[in-house]
């Protein structure tokens, strides 16, 4: 395996009716997600990366070293340096909180830690100072959930496994841990895979997707292309939308609002000051996307982009799906438009024809499109 | 004072008696339960099968084959002889074996559930996080199964303070060395010694009565702070 396929998982084989047969790539760095319905075979890939579960046929190598091979090579679990979310924390009710964060921290021989992702950090990072001298039993869901995710941190992993560790979590809970996960994936370069059946986790998190069905990969691959690809379900779905990596260009404090470049165009959107040069990320709703053939006059949407229809697919009878690509030539990042037939048909749009992609500035605001609150 | 020497020996006995067996069967039954919440092999229910038969036999048919098993010509007999001596039975440490034997039920079974309820996930946590099964065992699984044991530990004290049937066949009854409690009333009672019968008896009653309300009273807080 190259340096840039720092995971590198298949697996086959059957788990009573169910069958598996699934594998992907990954960079070294970043979050991947297994995105696809319950069932699909998700947590059982996990479980195998993790060697919780062996599949007789499967390969299994991170970061160069073997973990599963076809050769008969199988580490087991306590062997392989990961980290393991839980989708419940689990944690150990007979320990402290302290005492359950260093379960698993490695120690030299004097008896002093060992670490390079430190204590300290962690603790502040996911904000449990105040909790380290309790009982789990005493913490709330979001809490016991942190403490699991510091606890797999301080393992010194060199792969982090999370599975679904948000889906026993309420809605608001599940808004608290959110930035700490995005803090963590910007703070720690630690290849994270990312099990969720929910596309707002995919959204906010994950940098690479494979999508999975019936114990199968459909696709796999940066997420803005996957979300891009019209052949598939992502954007065929009702609240389909890209995730586009901008960078800060510029912070117009008077209104309140960011300039942040993509490739082949600039978006202007509502946002909290940022440092210039600093990645964000922007969501835009395929439902938020509008099309005109000439720039339009005076407006209130303050998006207007130049590009170029890359595909169309037909939704249903009355709705159609475009693919714009941002940029003179259309070289640039991809966005999704949903239109009526019948203004595709009245505007006379097609394949490869020079459109203004339209977005409010608002529609990428806080609580609607994007990430930027 | 003559008198009550010759009742306190047998409750000495009695709880040096069931202090061993308690000890050893913590050292056999937890990891026997251990194999039997946990293993997948098809066989391992007649292990626990023939484990709790001491359960509904007669104490007289288990005491039989101990009887048989540590007299002369069998295995307790060969392991006798190591020290010069021609059986274990009639001896403690005839009556110990044969204590672990009759207790053993009563300490595998809240243990095997203790491990079982417990379930895959704390071990696989610890898996997870380096530990070796070993240390997942030591650090994880026997604290978690802390109030298995403890609840295992006290039915097998007490059930061999009680056993009467068993060592009556394997240890007779001779003072000083094989009579305890449980045989010493049936001793008293066959020699008409009401008093002494009596207050052995009283002890009993007491003792059991402590034994089974701490075990109601350490459950519900275990279950309190379990919730």
């Amino acid at each position: 395996m190259t340096a840039e396929n720092a995971i590198h998982a298949e697996f086959k084989g059957t788990i009573g009716k169910f069958s598996l047969d699934a594998g992907f790539t990954s960079p070294e760095k970043g979050v991947t997600a297994l995105f696809g319905p319950s069932g699909c075979g998700k947590t059982t890939v996990l479980r195998c990366i993790a060697g919780l579960l062996r599949m007789s046929d499967g390969v299994c190598e991170i970061d160069g070293e073997l973990w599963q091979g076809r050769d008969g090579t199988f580490l087991p679990t306590h062997k392989r340096p990961l980290g393991y979310v839980f989708q419940e924390a689990s944690l150990f009710p007979h320990l402290s909180v302290r005492r359950n964060l260093l379960f698993g921290a490695p120690r030299r021989s004097d008896g002093a830690l060992r670490q390079t992702i430190a204590f300290d950090e962690v603790v502040d990072l996911l904000g449990v100072t105040p909790l380290l001298d309790r009982s789990p039993r005493n913490l709330s869901g979001g809490e016991r959930q942190r403490v699991a995710i510091g606890r797999a941190l301080l393992s010194q992993p060199k792969l982090l496994l999370m599975d679904e560790p948000l889906s026993a979590l309420d809605r608001a809970t599940k808004n608290e841990i959110l930035p700490f996960l995005e803090r963590l994936r910007d703070r720690l370069s630690l290849p994270v895979v990312y099990i969720t059946h929910d596309i707002a986790e995919v959204e906010r998190l994950a940098d690479q997707i494979v999508l999975m069905e019936k114990g199968h990969v459909l696709a796999a691959g940066p997420l803005a292309d996957l979300q891009s690809d019209p052949s598939l379900p992502l954007a065929m779905a009702r609240d389909a939308a890209v995730t586009l990596d901008g960078i800060v260009e510029a912070h117009d404090a008077r209104y309140g609002l960011l300039t942040l470049s993509v490739p082949g165009g600039r978006f202007v959107a509502p946002a909290l000051p940022a440092p210039i040069g600093e990645h964000r990320r922007i969501r835009v709703i395929a439902g938020d996307v509008s099309l005109a053939r000439e720039p339009p006059g005076p407006s209130s949407i303050l998006n207007i982009i130049p590009g170029r229809v890359a595909s169309v697919r037909s939704v249903d009878s009355s709705e159609i799906l475009a693919v714009v690509a941002l940029g003179a030539g259309g070289s640039g990042a991809r966005l999704l438009s949903r239109l009526t037939r019948k203004s595709w048909e009245q505007l006379d749009l097609a394949e490869g024809v020079n459109v203004y992609a339209q977005v409010k500035a608002v529609a990428l605001g806080p609580g609607r499109g994007d990430f930027l609150e | 004072m003559e008198a009550f020497a010759h009742i306190w020996q047998p409750v000495v006995l009695t709880i040096e008696l069931a202090t061993i067996t308690t000890l050893s069967l913590l050292v056999v039954a937890t990891p026997l339960a251990w194999w039997l919440a946990r293993s997948r092999a098809w066989w391992k229910e007649a292990v626990a099968t023939v484990v709790s038969l001491p359960m509904v036999l007669p104490p007289t048919v288990l005491g039989f084959y101990l009887l048989i098993a540590l007299g002369p010509s069998g295995p307790g007999g060969a392991v006798a002889g190591l020290w010069g001596a021609r059986t274990l039975a009639f001896t403690f440490t005839g009556l110990v074996i044969g204590s672990i034997f009759a207790s053993m039920p009563f300490v595998v079974q809240p243990i095997r559930n203790a491990f079982a309820a417990m379930g895959d996930r704390p071990l696989e946590v610890a898996a997870t996080l380096r530990a070796s099964p070993m240390r997942a065992f030591w650090m994880v699984a026997l604290p978690l199964a802390s109030p298995g044991l403890l609840t295992g530990a006290v039915m097998g004290f007490a059930h061999t303070v009680g056993e009467f049937g068993v060592i009556l066949m394997i240890g007779g009854n001779i003072p000083g060395r094989t009579r305890v409690m449980s045989t010493a009333i049936f001793d008293y009672v066959e020699t008409m010694q009401w008093r002494e019968a009596n207050i052995l008896a009283g002890g009993m009653v007491v003792f059991a009565f402590a034994v089974i309300l701490s075990m109601i009273l350490i459950e519900k807080r275990v279950s309190r702070a379990r919730a």
